[in-house]
């Protein structure tokens, strides 16, 4: 199988984890990625809100590249990214009337051609190779965090159930995992305010991580950028709206669902990044003879 | 057949602006306020998002001017939570780009807004540089725009140990061609710019 590939730019930098594991475990699956050549920032959350036609020329400079480079699908697995380039390819589809201004604006031919899709779509394919060559089963509950992107808006991105998905919970089970039933998964954790509203980062993300500790997650599994680094980066900045609120900080470690694949795989931790966490990884042992994984 | 407005539309109005800018037809919305209810933010905003709805449907430009001058625009993190579960199926984060389109080009836009946007006129500067973002050259800029210099100085050392900061830009080739794409939509619809 072959696919073609869009990290994004935050797969370069504060996610590199990121791609290192989807990389490591898409190789590890017989899985051919094809870089998409030449590729730029899909605008992220910041050109919707200051230019709309921003917001399409630079997705569709990505799309274009892709399509001129014989690829038909692109696997993006930041769900940011997925979600601007679905955004762009959906409304350049609906009205054609636009194709033409936004084919000037990056000076390329833009045809609509490219399918997208993000890694739960890919591991969702690869299932049953998956089942292949699990050799270290994942026995620990985890709580599957969705966040908004990968499922929202409905009318876009097309993808699972938008108020409570399940296709992670099921990947998840599908290595040994035990996801459990909880009500955040599709919450928001404060995305782009990172920065500039840490405070409602760290109120959002409080509710998020209270919410999976205290129905017994001993990990959060995501399969986004900004989900990531809003419960990692800012876990200081979570614990102390925590502390102040009367309730319980914790040190329960946020892992991309690439990671959690890659180490039943049996990849080594190095290789998927998992010291790279400002969490650290440590989970408490399995109940099984597999054993859980301290990093 | 009647227009459902209190006063007779024009061009001139912000519904109008609003359904040029997004296709969607305010008046649609009956105000049942579930937008507002799930809003991960809506606590933290002066007007939420049905209420802003309220005074552009009206129609009066000094309430239109109250929805373009409120903080609730600029909170708004288009986590779609709201567009997915309105009653109307109203595209309600594209009606808020809209909101602050209106509102950055009127001058109106709420003090509070500055560091917000402060921060997507880095992002986009450092994109429009060198294709991709740089993290830590975005960060600069943003400090350099709002004076927040303490800002994460004890989060950067330690993202630098782990390898997640890089500090030399990952330039794509064809920056002329990234440059362009700026001129012709960004530069050509907005005045602001910083």
């Amino acid at each position: 199988m072959r696919i073609g590939y869009y990290p994004g730019c935050s797969l370069l930098g504060s996610s590199r984890e990121f791609d290192e594991s989807t990389r490591a475990v898409l190789k590890a699956l017989d899985v051919e990625l094809v870089e998409v050549p030449d590729w730029n920032c899909c605008g992220a959350s910041s050109a919707h809100v200051l230019d709309h036609e921003l917001s399409l020329a630079l997705p569709a400079r990505i799309m274009a590249l892709a399509e001129a480079a014989g690829l038909d699908e692109i696997l993006a697995p930041c769900a940011a990214c997925s979600n601007r380039l679905l955004t762009a390819r959906q409304e350049l589809s609906n009205h054609p009337e636009k194709r033409a201004e936004i084919e000037t604006a990056i000076g390329m031919p833009y045809a609509g051609r490219v399918r997208i899709v993000n890694v739960l779509e890919v591991l969702d394919r690869l299932k049953d190779r998956i089942a292949e060559k699990c050799v270290a089963s994942f026995q620990h509950s985890v709580a599957c965090y969705y966040g908004c992107l990968l499922v929202r808006p409905p009318r876009v991105v097309d993808f699972d159930r938008p108020e409570d998905p399940q296709s992670l919970d099921r990947v998840m089970a599908s290595v040994g995992a035990n996801p459990i039933d909880w009500p955040f998964k599709t919450e928001c954790c404060g995305a782009a305010f990172s920065m500039t509203r840490t405070d409602i980062v760290a109120k959002l993300g409080a509710k998020i991580l209270s919410g999976a500790v205290k129905r017994g997650a001993e990990a959060l599994i995501v399969a986004c950028p900004m989900c990531h680094s809003n419960l990692d980066l800012r876990r200081d900045a979570i614990n102390a709206h925590l502390k102040a609120n009367g309730g319980q900080p914790s040190d329960v470690p946020v892992l991309f669902v690439t990671q959690v694949i890659g180490l039943a795989l049996g990849i080594d931790p190095k290789t998927l990044g998992l010291q790279r966490h400002l969490v650290s990884v440590q989970l408490p042992k399995a109940e099984s003879a597999t054993a859980g994984t301290t990093v | 057949m009647s227009s459902g407005h209190h006063i007779v539309p024009g061009e001139a109005t912000l519904i109008e602006r609003v359904k040029a800018l997004t296709g969607v037809q305010l008046s649609h919305c009956y105000q049942c306020g579930k937008c507002a209810a799930g809003c991960p933010v809506g606590d933290q905003m002066d007007l939420t998002s049905s209420q802003i709805f309220r005074l552009v449907q009206l129609g009066f430009p000094e309430l239109e001017e109250k929805a373009l001058r409120s903080e609730g625009i600029w909170l708004c993190l288009a986590c779609e939570t709201c567009s997915t579960r309105c009653p109307q199926e109203i595209e309600i984060s594209k009606v808020m780009d809209a909101l602050r389109s209106e509102a950055l080009k009127r001058g109106l836009s709420h003090p509070k807004s500055r560091d917000i946007l402060a921060f997507h006129r880095a992002f986009l500067g450092a994109v429009k540089l060198a294709g991709r973002l740089n993290e830590v050259g975005m960060v600069a800029d943003y400090k350099r725009r709002t004076g927040h210099f303490l800002k994460d100085i004890l989060v950067a050392p330690r993202m630098f140990l782990k390898g997640k900061l890089g500090l030399i830009p990952h330039r794509i080739k064809d920056r002329a061609g990234l440059r362009a794409i700026f001129r012709r939509t960004l530069s050509k619809n907005t005045s602001d710019r910083g």
